[in-house]
């Protein structure tokens, strides 16, 4: 290939539908996930759980299990080796969370049905699960609390409300409290939200490769190869450069490996027991108890309204659950602080620990529950007020943050309302339900919006000129699945002026240059801003090295008229002006001509808010005799700034609805409080969406930059793409039927 | 609960199995006590054992697995998807559940959509198996797995070679025929990242574009 000229680069590449980088690697099976990696001598790890919800270990008979075929080890709290961070303290390494992770086999304490209390070790899978089945555990329980409605009144500010009264999780109230308590038109409803499995598809699983006494490698499915590397090796006491994580491919996880899991440190332990790499998946059941879940949530909205439809007062409660040994906290009320104009809001927060697992956040984490209740408010108080609930939304629109009184980086939600209500056939909607047939199937319209913090964090990418002119980047983020190979691979063909193919990202190893975790929708604000801060800076470095090799031609032009090409860099307009890679490398000292940028967030959050908007229309059919709730039409628009790849944004956004219908329809994990264990333990009893669920569902951005957020105007789009799904489901039902299900999932035993 | 589920599993094994092993085990030990230091002993006991005993427990097995007919020797409890996964490193089908609900495990038997982990090894004598890694032709995609990335049918990529094995086998069943159809025939395959809208158009594209498939 020859000097790519200017014509032939078809900037810009953001906003592109481009197909993805690793496509071809998931389509032909040759991706590999964390269990796939083949390390010579590796053995099998299959972790044992408790089958007590509290108490301690009495006895553990491992004799047998010992003795079985292939077996290399059987470890507990009774011979494992010591673990340096399982010290009597607040463990370290979870700055978000007050309490400790669960300590695995440190002692012989039990804190929730199904914890790991052995690991057996053998040479094949097969060995290692039979011998798995031939221990034998005695307990001496105790009573366990994990029915949540008998423990509600228990429930408590978190600590670090305690701590912090300005914390987003203490009580806050604006203008008068409980305003709407006191008005004429007011309504007041309790809504449940039930434990929420994240199950990706794959399971939990890592391996765990102690290449030395002091130096472990681990392949593990996780959504931070930076944080997981430093809770290591705090946890195992050794350097934090002596600890590898490898994560380049994710097979999902939605929340559930933002944090670190007991059976992790059970395969190191094991790795290091029987000094040889050691693999370790979960299986189905295991996802249900050791890796977290969304937690059930109690709320309660009070709303008071004018009847002209101006809200007058919101009041919004919740109690969420957590375990024992765990705060865990997320912004469950955040969205009705901010979303619309109200003089009077008040919000309560409380957690309620239950002899349970630690939950984590999942998908849209406490904003999804928050807006179930809140956007079904929303609906009860228009019902009421015999107004079109668009319309009571669009009124009470703010244009400023009514929080803080900060404008808004940007705020199209209106634009959203209206596209997504055109695009539902909106105007077919009746007001009054149950009045709306489609042969014998009742329909029903209904929306919910949804909102999360645009949030940009620090991060840094290397960028390397490669002698045959493709530029290598490097970043420690991770990919669970939203494409972020592919956009970054955009960005940085945009701010390079080179075509997509002569890039190579590269993601998913601690190490690489330093960046956060992949969560909360910050992954291209915080990543995507360093990986185009390097590729400026690239650039730069080049044109300096051009014009103190060859002259002014190269100094007085501008950065964009310089052409990364083949076997020199140009200048548009000027064939003459050429510099090869072998001169620029003669001229930089014969080092690589590489940098290490680091890009950080400036003061914008000090002037103005900063948030993603959504709002999701939904067309339901609900059979009148069986309940069935079949969803039509799910209409998805949002305002996330730059959208820089519209096929793989707009997918993530149908991935939003689809677990947002799973949401509102199907996923309940249950209980049975005899044992304090999940009777919902695999896909026959946890229902998930399937295919004959999920009708077309239409995507609309408004794709307009944000440049306040960051440099490439984008604002976060995985959260917002669930965030008011539910209630939307949960409107369009009530729409079609006038039975509004308060208690989610909305199965067709609460409409019959 | 742990321990019934175990007992019940080791009640099909232990009879035969702890007999013969419990004679391996000590007549090993006694040569072996009388020869070596004990700790040298121990570890060479312990792979005599196996040695020994893997002559028992493999069975024979001759699979023809993408186009290359392999003689294995498996252990009966060995599931199809694990003798991929675990020893023949063909990682391309997943795991998703084990329990035949997820279907990312799905491959063709002679043709026929199976979940792999519901099928033990030895089940398979003579026959001819594909996976994901069989179903190009050399680098020519299929049409199916090219439609997939044409309509981005994935994201996490994790249920991605099931979707596809079974996508395919769905049109050749010739349950493609509409779009209520393709969601139908294709809902023992999950997708949590909720790529299925695109995974539907994949498949009617590739149905509609008449390629051999």
């Amino acid at each position: 290939m020859g000097f790519i000229d200017d014509k032939e680069v078809e900037a810009p590449f953001v906003g592109d539908p481009m197909d993805r980088i690793d496509g071809r690697l998931k389509v032909t099976g040759t991706a590999t996930y964390s269990a796939e990696y083949q390390l010579p001598e590796m053995a099998h790890a299959v972790l044992i759980g408790s089958t007590v919800a509290k108490g301690r270990i009495k006895s553990m008979d491992t004799k047998q299990a010992e003795r079985a075929p292939g077996v290399l080890a059987v470890i507990s709290h009774l011979n494992s080796p010591k673990v340096p961070g399982h010290i009597n303290r607040d463990h370290p390494a979870e700055p978000p969370k007050i309490g400790q992770p669960l300590r695995v086999f440190y002692d012989d304490k039990i804190y929730f049905n199904d914890q790991p209390v052995a690991v057996v070790v053998a040479d094949t899978l097969e060995r290692a699960r039979y011998a798995a089945g031939l221990i034998q555990v005695k307990y001496k329980e105790e009573p366990h609390q994990t029915d949540f409605n008998q423990n509600k009144q228990k429930a408590d500010l978190p600590t670090q409300a305690k701590r912090n009264p300005k914390s987003g999780l203490a009580d806050y109230t604006r203008g008068k409290e409980d305003a709407y308590a006191t008005e004429a038109i007011k309504m007041e409803a309790e809504y449940v939200q039930p434990t929420e499995v994240h199950n990706p598809m794959e399971l939990q699983a890592v391996i765990a490769h102690w290449e030395a006494p002091d130096r472990l490698t681990l392949y593990d499915k996780t959504q931070g190869v930076k944080s997981t590397q430093k809770t290591f090796a705090e946890e195992w006491n050794i350097p934090v450069e002596n600890v590898k994580v490898v994560a380049t491919f994710v097979g999902g996880a939605f929340g559930n490996a933002l944090h670190n899991w007991p059976h992790e440190t059970a395969a190191i332990i094991a790795a290091k027991k029987v000094n040889r790499p050691v693999k370790l998946m979960l299986t189905r059941e295991q996802m249900f108890t050791m890796v977290g879940y969304r937690p059930h949530t109690w709320q309660k909205v009070g709303m008071s309204a004018s009847a002209d439809g101006q809200l007058t007062g919101i009041t919004h409660e919740a109690i969420g659950q957590t375990s024992s040994y765990e705060e865990f906290t997320e912004s469950t009320l955040q969205q009705s602080r901010m979303m619309y104009t109200c003089p009077n809001v008040t919000t309560r927060y409380r957690i309620l620990p239950l002899d349970i697992s630690t939950p984590i956040w999942m998908r849209g984490p406490g904003e999804a529950t928050g807006a179930f209740a809140l956007e079904s408010a929303l609906d009860e108080m228009a019902h009421q007020l015999k107004i079109d609930p668009l319309a009571f939304r669009l009124h009470n629109l703010p244009d400023k943050d009514p929080q803080n009184g900060k404008p808004w980086s940007t705020n199209y939600l209106r634009e959203c309302m209206e596209m997504g209500a055109e695009r539902i056939g909106w105007q077919e909607r009746k007001m009054q339900p149950g009045s709306n047939r489609e042969g014998e199937w009742l329909v029903g319209f209904g929306m919910g919006a949804g909102t999360f913090g645009a949030n940009r964090r620090g991060a840094k990418a290397y960028a390397k000129l490669q002698p045959n002119g493709t530029i290598l980047i490097q970043s420690a983020t991770t990919d669970i699945g939203p494409g972020t190979g592919t956009a970054m691979v955009q960005i940085a063909a945009d701010a390079l002026g080179v075509q997509p193919d002569k890039i190579r990202f590269e993601l998913g190893n601690s190490a690489f240059p330093d960046s956060p975790k992949q969560g909360g929708s910050s992954t291209i604000n915080s990543v995507g801003s360093a990986v185009r801060a390097a590729c400026l800076e690239l650039k730069q470095k080049l044109q300096q090295l051009a014009a103190a090799r060859s002259g002014t031609a190269f100094s007085a032009a501008k950065p964009e008229d310089i052409s990364i090409a083949d076997g020199s860099i140009t200048l548009a307009g000027n064939r003459s002006a050429s510099i090869t890679y072998a001169d620029l490398l003669k001229q930089n000292q014969g080092q690589d001509i590489e940098v290490l940028t680091t890009s950080e967030p400036g003061q914008e959050r000090e002037k103005y808010s900063m948030y993603s908007f959504s709002v999701h229309f939904a067309k339901v059919h609900v059979h009148p005799v069986t309940g069935q709730v079949l969803v039509q039409k799910v209409v998805c628009c949002a305002d996330a700034g730059t959208i820089i790849n519209t096929k793989t944004a707009g997918n993530q956004m149908i991935g939003g609805a689809v677990g947002g219908i799973g949401m509102a329809l199907v996923e309940d994990a249950v209980l049975d409080h005899r044992f304090g264990r999940y009777v919902t333990k695999d896909f026959a009893s946890y229902h998930v969406p399937v295919h004959a669920d999920i009708p077309p569902v239409e995507v609309a951005f408004v794709n307009k930059p944000d440049m306040i957020v960051d440099p490439i105007g984008t604002k976060g789009l995985g959260e917002i793409a669930i965030i008011g799904v539910a209630p939307a489901i949960a409107n369009a039902v009530f729409n079609a039927t006038g039975k509004r299900i308060r208690e989610l999932p909305i199965t067709p035993d609460k409409l019959v | 609960m742990e321990e019934q589920k175990a007992n019940k599993e080791g009640q099909s094994e232990q009879p035969h199995n702890d007999t013969r092993r419990d004679f391996l085990k000590q007549s090993s030990l006694l040569t072996a006590l009388v020869l070596t230091p004990p700790t040298v002993f121990n570890a060479a006991a312990a792979r005599l054992d196996e040695k020994v005993a893997e002559k028992f427990e493999k069975v024979p097995v001759t699979l023809e697995i993408n186009r290359v007919k392999q003689k294995l020797s498996v252990e009966p409890r060995v599931t199809l998807l694990d003798l991929l996964r675990e020893q023949l490193n063909l990682t391309g089908t997943k795991k998703g559940c084990d329990y035949g609900q997820c279907g990312a495990c799905t491959v063709h038997v002679d043709g026929v959509r199976v979940n792999s982990c519901l099928t033990f090894a030895v089940m398979l004598d003579g026959k001819k198996i594909t996976t994901i890694e069989g179903l190009a032709e050399g680098d020519e995609l299929h049409p199916m797995q090219q439609a997939f990335i044409k309509h981005d049918g994935f994201q996490c990529g994790y249920c991605t070679p099931g979707q596809i094995m079974s996508a395919v086998a769905c049109v050749r069943e010739g349950h493609a025929n509409s779009e209520a159809e393709i969601r139908e025939y294709m809902s023992g395959n999950i997708c949590r990242c909720g790529a299925y809208p695109n995974i539907v158009k994949a498949i009617q594209e590739v149905k509609n574009g008449g390629q051999k498939v």
